[in-house]
């Protein structure tokens, strides 16, 4: 059976590859800011229910039910608290290339998204967190507010609906760590991302104290599309509980890289035929592919080809969907060497709060470079396995989980290249390395 | 956790930046930030500040700027918060440079995405053009950094300078922008591949091919 691939005019973000100006007055001739009183007007239940109907989960990675995050925000404030909308555009996740096309070249799906979700939530304002690098977009996401405050559709009355909101746009300035929402929260406080305990959830006790929603750029800027088209439109791509379509960054060892709007559930090998003309060397190269961007395990060639592209799925291999960050490794690569530049992405970018992660990305990423040489003893694999479990799970956030499932899923998968590297490094054979 | 800065000698960096305050243009572009924060929490616009004022600190010195500390002082003062809140900020991020750097600051990501087309290869050119992560060549030109994963994999390997980013590189490439900068030119940005415009598959979309030559509205094929 053939992947029914998406059509153009199913695709929501026309406009991905910038070949036509991100200007309001380009967007809404493709279709942005068409009457968006009407969405409004719709109030606030029935845009929820909507967006629970249409099966929406959050694009940021974790891809939990965005209609129902929505929903957990209080209907009306009792001490006077107001609420607010933090929009995740920190993309820093390794793989993950998708955000930053939606900001420089549909920034206007996002704002309005931002106004229709922010309504539902009943916020005043949404703060827009673009991570410090991307200089160049945050200059365009600006230059979109700032049109879309002149055009009265966002302010006061926004888009003439008799609601207030403000979109504000916050940049960042060079910290992973500030893509997990409570760090964001702190660091949009003025402080350092370091992350919160929970509780008290964001829903309760979010920004400067107030119920506040984050969600990420990919899942606020599909919000007025799928309004528009409805919730069974959307829901008729990808499979039960998959729903919708879904932007696929692929990088790595395929002959054409690139970012992709697709149905979610597409399989891995067609993903690749359609839009990446296939595998560097052809299927038979294919070595390996962390399909969810770094934080998640990565799968063996020959089960992640048929594997279709979705939460369940990818699950289903040991992996996760993550932000559909595929980097694909054919057999030239030094997977041991791939891993291991990811524990120190994650060394790097620990925020340093809680021990597990401060002292455990370091010794990790350390011991991973003596695996990739083959400095090492036989047993420490399983030292190296049982820290990365020390790690994983004794941390406020999941940053620690993060530098231990690459390890885990190399280990699992890869655990004979590693044997051999210490055993040809020692010069002798299995026996003599394992006294 | 990323490794510190070796900060400057304090009663030099005092003596030059002692006096430090924004200029009018930028002074107005501190209030506008401020502005987008509720009242109370002006805090919150102590990273666009710190970056407003490294902007300005490289305005003054022809290069990329830094934070002194004297102008860390200064922002945290107009802020109304304790210095060592905001310098907290400063060494927190990594964009923050409390040191000084060179007229163009050479961002090469190493991540794996990067690390998987050909990082390497730029990293040689650099070191090829003499220069060494973590410094600033002699002449005050380039400062090299390695730096993690900077969100442009569906175009790697690439390097961040100043602003700008330049993707699909590779050691001639590379070497060819770093001749251009030196000699005062302006390198194109972006992808370096001829022919592809972002990050649409190399030699032409796979889908949205109406795009390409006119603003298309599919809405009528809705």
């Amino acid at each position: 059976m053939s992947f029914d691939f998406l059509s153009d005019k199913d695709r929501i973000f026309t406009n991905v590859y910038g070949f036509q100006p991100w200007n309001l007055k380009a967007a809404e001739a493709r279709g942005d800011w068409d009457n968006t009183k009407d969405l409004i007007a719709w109030g606030q239940d029935k845009i929820i229910d909507e967006m629970k109907a249409s099966g929406l989960r959050g694009r940021g990675g974790a891809g939990f039910p965005t209609g129902m995050k929505w929903s957990f925000m209080p209907k009306e404030s009792k001490d006077g608290r107001p609420s607010f909308l933090v929009i995740n555009a920190d993309e820093s996740e390794p793989g993950s290339c998708k955000d930053r096309e939606i900001l420089r070249h549909d920034p206007h799906k996002l704002i309005e998204g931002a106004l229709i979700a922010g309504f539902a939530m009943r916020a005043r304002a949404a703060y827009i967190y673009v991570r410090g690098e991307y200089i160049r977009e945050a200059e365009v996401l600006q230059a979109a507010v700032d049109e879309a405050y002149e055009a009265g559709l966002i302010g006061k009355n926004a888009s003439k609906s008799g609601y207030d909101f403000d979109v504000f746009v916050h940049r960042g300035a060079g910290a992973y760590i500030c893509g997990e929402e409570t760090a964001m929260i702190e660091s949009l406080e003025g402080k350092k991302g370091q992350p919160r305990l929970k509780p008290p959830f964001p829903a309760g006790a979010g920004l400067y104290g107030c119920p506040t929603t984050v969600n990420n750029v990919e899942s606020i800027a599909v919000v007025p599309t799928i309004l528009r088209r409805g919730a069974a439109w959307f829901a008729s791509f990808g499979r039960e509980n998959n729903k919708g379509t879904k932007l696929f960054q692929i990088s790595g060892h395929v002959d054409k890289p690139c970012v992709v709007e697709e149905a979610m559930s597409i399989p891995f090998r067609d993903l690749i035929e359609k839009h990446c003309g296939g595998i560097r060397g052809g299927w038979d190269n294919l070595l390996a592919v962390i399909p969810g961007g770094s934080s998640v395990p990565l799968v063996p060639a020959a089960q992640i080809m048929d594997a279709p592209m979705d939460f369940d799925g990818l699950k289903e291999v040991g992996s996760g969907l993550g932000t559909a960050a595929v980097i694909v490794m054919d057999k030239s690569t030094d997977i041991v060497q791939a891993i291991s530049r990811l524990s120190y992405f994650y060394k790097h970018e620990s925020c340093g709060q809680c021990t597990p992660c401060r002292e455990g990305t370091g010794w990790m990423w350390r011991v991973m470079e003596r695996m990739r040489t083959g400095d090492a003893d036989i047993s420490e694999i399983d030292t190296l396995y049982e820290v990365t479990k020390q790690v994983e799970g004794h941390t406020i956030c999941a940053l620690g989980d993060a530098a231990a499932w690459p390890i885990q899923g190399l280990i699992k998968h890869f655990r004979p290249e590693m044997e051999r590297r210490i055993v040809e490094k020692q010069g002798g054979g299995l026996m003599e390395a394992a006294e | 956790m990323a490794d510190a800065a070796h900060i400057p000698d304090e009663a030099e960096t005092r003596a030059r930046w002692g006096g430090f305050a924004f200029t009018d243009e930028n002074l107005a572009k501190a209030k506008t930030f401020i502005s987008r924060y509720p009242e109370g929490r002006q805090r919150s616009a102590v990273m666009p500040l710190l970056d407003l004022a490294q902007r300005q600190v490289g305005a003054d010195t022809q290069t990329q700027g830094w934070l002194p500390v004297p102008v860390i002082e200064y922002v945290a003062a107009m802020l109304d918060m304790p210095y060592i809140r905001a310098y907290e900020v400063a060494s927190f991020y990594t964009m923050y440079n409390l040191a000084p750097v060179g007229r163009f600051h050479v961002q090469v990501c190493g991540t794996t995405p990067c690390l998987l087309r050909g990082s390497d290869d730029v990293m040689a050119a650099c070191a090829n053009k003499g220069l060494v992560k973590g410094k600033t060549t002699p002449d005050g030109l380039f400062t090299l950094t390695e730096v993690e994963c900077m969100g442009n994999c569906a175009n790697a390997p690439m390097v961040q300078i100043n602003d700008d980013n330049f993707e699909d590189l590779d050691y001639d490439i590379t070497t060819r922008i770093l001749e251009a900068l030196a000699a005062g030119e302006s390198p194109k940005a972006g992808t370096q591949i001829a022919g592809r415009h972002t990050s649409e598959p190399e030699g032409g979309p796979t889908s949205l091919k109406a795009m390409v030559d006119a603003n298309h509205d599919y809405r009528g094929e809705w």
